[in-house]
């Protein structure tokens, strides 16, 4: 017989000394010249910045693996503290809390084979927490499931362009414009 | 203290009814619901949109994130050590295995845990909870799970402490858990809670897990075999993981 699933939590609003690290959100290996940015503002159901917000990011390799890398969390063993990712590996793995705007920054490579980042969303207040995606294809989706949905419904699963190599990806939790969210079952 | 926030009496009368309506649904539920309106925070922060099913072999997210030796350190997982003296506190061990809903231990995978002091004060800047900080304690630390998906952290009793979802509100001591599975699907974060404690009916985030049985399975269990092994009182706490994996041989994966 299976074991029954570990009931999920709130992430609460503490987690800030255990999870973030200085560079979590540097994906992308130290002045790789095809690195991206994707950033954007959580809100909630009043529209008000969400600050204590954990926004969590998987993705493929540029060459389409998918085996990720340690490396993303290093730790420095003298001192205990964060020693930083190594600037060369690409580990598909990002990490980033918002700040006090419920702004976040990830840098990043694009991911080979499919169109999207995996987004993972913790907060203070979310009790279980929420799958997404940031489509960077300009409008273009292939997935039958993505294609069904009401264009407007679609809109908040795809980053808009701002310059060259900069997407905007806003999640908004409830209400107006609220974010697709993901079942994976 | 003079609020317009409900009381304990008011947010208990919410809790119960919100586990009549689940008992009389007839489903079975796991996880908490999103909306749980006694968890006061719930209220602006979930989706109102029914989550949309992707059911796609090639999702990305049937695969994970990968970690290492390089992002822990040995000592991570010993809570008590590292700082200039012996943390306040009661001395405890908590360990157990990760699998996933096979049954399959997680092997090599990060697990992170953070928690309050002895008395119940978060080494947090945004903690007001006037309890004192412990100048050897920051409450965090991190392993990786062996081949058979164990891990072990030893730490102290986080204390209870006080909140803002209502009067009167005080949290039962908890360790907060990050656990990564083979898939980005089965991440989860989580509290375990420790046996006994008075406080359990009362706490609006333990009891927004409306299904009784599996709302024990965030109770860990003392384990006296473990506590006469050392110098450290011992609770076992076993999880599992919930979500698709990519179904795969040894080896295969790209
Ligand atoms: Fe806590």
């Amino acid at each position: 017989m299976s074991p029954l699933p570990t009931p999920s939590q709130t992430v609460g609003p503490f987690y800030g000394c255990a999870l973030p690290s200085p560079d979590g959100h540097r994906v992308a290996p130290a002045g790789h010249p095809q690195a991206i940015t994707v950033h954007g503002y959580v809100r909630d159901g009043a529209g008000s910045p969400v600050p204590d917000a954990l926004l969590e990011f998987w993705q493929p390799a540029p060459d389409g693996s998918r085996g990720g890398a340690p490396g993303s969390l290093r730790r420095d063993p003298a001192t205990g503290g964060h020693a930083g990712r190594d600037g060369v590996t690409f580990t598909g793995f990002g990490r980033v809390a918002t700040d006090a705007d419920g702004h976040y920054v990830l840098h990043t490579l694009p991911p080979g084979g499919v169109p999207y980042l995996s987004v993972c969303v913790f907060a203070r207040g979310l009790l279980h927490h929420l799958f997404t995606r940031a489509y960077l294809t300009g409008g273009q989706v292939a997935e039958p499931w993505l294609a069904a949905l009401p264009a407007e419904r679609r809109a908040t699963l795809l980053t808009r362009p701002e310059g060259a190599g900069v997407h905007r990806f806003d999640i908004r939790l409830q209400g107006e414009k609220e974010t697709v969210f993901l079942a994976f079952d | 203290m003079p609020s317009n926030l409900p009381t304990q009496q008011g947010i208990s009368c919410e809790i119960d009814q919100q586990a009549k309506a689940y008992a009389a649904s007839g489903a079975v539920r796991h996880h908490p619901p999103r909306d749980y309106p006694p968890y006061r925070s719930s209220l602006l922060r979930h989706p109102r949109q029914p989550l949309v099913p992707v059911r796609d072999p090639e999702a990305a997210e049937l695969s994970g994130p990968v970690f290492g030796a390089t992002d822990v350190t040995e000592s991570d997982a010993d809570l008590t050590r590292g700082q200039a003296g012996e943390p306040l506190g009661e001395r405890i061990t908590v360990t157990g295995r990760v699998l996933d809903r096979a049954g399959r231990p997680v092997a090599g995978q990060l697990v992170e845990i953070w928690q309050a002091n002895a008395c119940g004060r978060y080494a947090h800047r945004r903690d007001r909870h006037p309890a004192p900080l412990d100048p050897h304690f920051t409450g965090t630390g991190r392993c990786l799970t062996d081949r058979q998906g164990r891990y072990c952290f030893t730490t102290v009793k986080p204390g209870a402490y006080p909140w803002h979802n209502h009067t009167g509100a005080w949290r039962p001591s908890h360790i907060h858990f990050s656990l990564f599975g083979t898939a980005f699907t089965q991440r989860l974060v989580t509290q375990m809670y420790f046996p006994g404690d008075p406080l359990l009916p009362y706490d609006p985030i333990l009891q927004s897990v409306t299904d009784a049985t599996a709302r024990s399975r965030l109770v860990a269990a003392y384990d006296h075999d473990l506590s006469t092994a050392g110098d450290a009182l011992g609770y076992r706490w076993d999880i599992v993981l919930d979500g698709p994996a990519a179904t795969r041989t040894e080896g295969s994966r790209p």
